[in-house]
């Protein structure tokens, strides 16, 4: 098995708010009725989280649970032995109507830190998303747009957001978050 | 701007995360209508001054397509509805007169 690469090798921003690209991890997509005990069971048996409800996520170190859609979530874990992870899952979902795809290699995920106001006026400088902590408290996600392309923005604490984009455009959103991390007035939230 | 709240996912969506659809509860003409039905189909569209049904896609969002009613002079939204329906249901309509008495709903292309 070749060795997973991040598209930037993990390339890092020191600004007033700090950006980092993460390593590789394993994801997973999986569709179906999320009210089913088997596609609950078969996602928190393999993250350990519990499933979050709408627009929010259930994160354990690299492991976790992300609400795409009414349909749709996430599933994120350590990039190690990935095709077992998959079969324990193909396993536990036999026999229900789903749809699982191994999605590692899609996104690019970014580690966006910083004092609570500046990192989520950082953001807001690139996403129409509102940001206010009473709009996006520590658990929240949401996929939006940062600038000109698709992303998912996830509260992990109250100084610290999990930016996911495709990782095509991981060097463009480098470049965004760089500049909107870089300084200025951040003192608005 | 327009902002829509997503009826699947609850957020409200800016309408850059958006993908317009056009107009909202079309009738499909099928290759067994006549050319007038089929034509009207594909390029016959309301333009109304006023209250209008479209669709949308939460593009960057949930991904789901859902139906919004709006002014399209003012941009006021009426409401927004799932996509399961062929036309726009009761609690939309009584919304669309108590902000616009005497409105009605015209059928028919
Ligand atoms: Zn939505």
């Amino acid at each position: 098995m070749s060795e997973p690469v991040s598209a930037l090798g993990g390339a890092v921003f020191d600004g007033a708010v700090k950006v980092t690209e993460l390593p590789p991890r394993a994801m997973f997509s999986l569709k179906g009725d999320l009210a089913s005990k088997k596609i609950v069971k078969a996602a928190t048996g393999l993250t350990g989280v519990d499933l979050p409800g709408p627009n929010s996520a259930n994160g354990a170190g690299e492991n976790g649970i992300l609400w795409m859609a009414p349909d749709e979530i996430l599933l994120m874990g350590p990039r190690t032995d990935q095709a077992t992870a998959a079969a324990r899952l193909e396993k536990a979902l036999a026999g229900t109507h789903h749809l699982l795809a191994d999605v590692s290699d899609a996104r690019s995920v970014f580690l966006v830190e910083g004092e609570g106001s500046a990192l989520r006026e950082a953001l807001a400088r690139l996403t129409p998303a509102d940001l206010h902590p009473e709009a996006f408290p520590v658990g929240a996600f949401r996929r939006t747009r940062l600038a000109q392309v698709p992303a998912a923005l996830w509260m992990r604490d109250g100084s610290a957001v999990e930016v996911l984009v495709f990782r095509s455009v991981a060097a463009y959103v480098f470049g965004l978050l760089g500049h909107a991390a870089a300084g200025g007035s951040l003192s608005h939230f | 701007m327009l902002i829509l709240t997503c009826p699947y996912c609850g957020v409200a969506a800016d309408e850059t995360e958006l993908a317009p659809g056009g107009e909202a509860h079309l009738t499909r003409a099928g290759v067994e209508s006549s050319d007038e039905d089929f034509e009207a189909y594909l390029f016959q569209r309301k333009n109304p001054k006023g209250v209008h049904f479209e669709r949308w896609r939460h593009a960057n969002g949930c991904g789901k397509w859902f139906h919004a009613a709006r002014c399209t002079v003012t941009n006021e939204v009426f409401g927004t509805y799932p996509a399961q329906t062929l036309e726009p249901p009761k609690e939309i309509l009584d919304e669309i007169v108590a902000r616009r008495p005497g409105w009605t709903l015209e059928t028919g292309p």
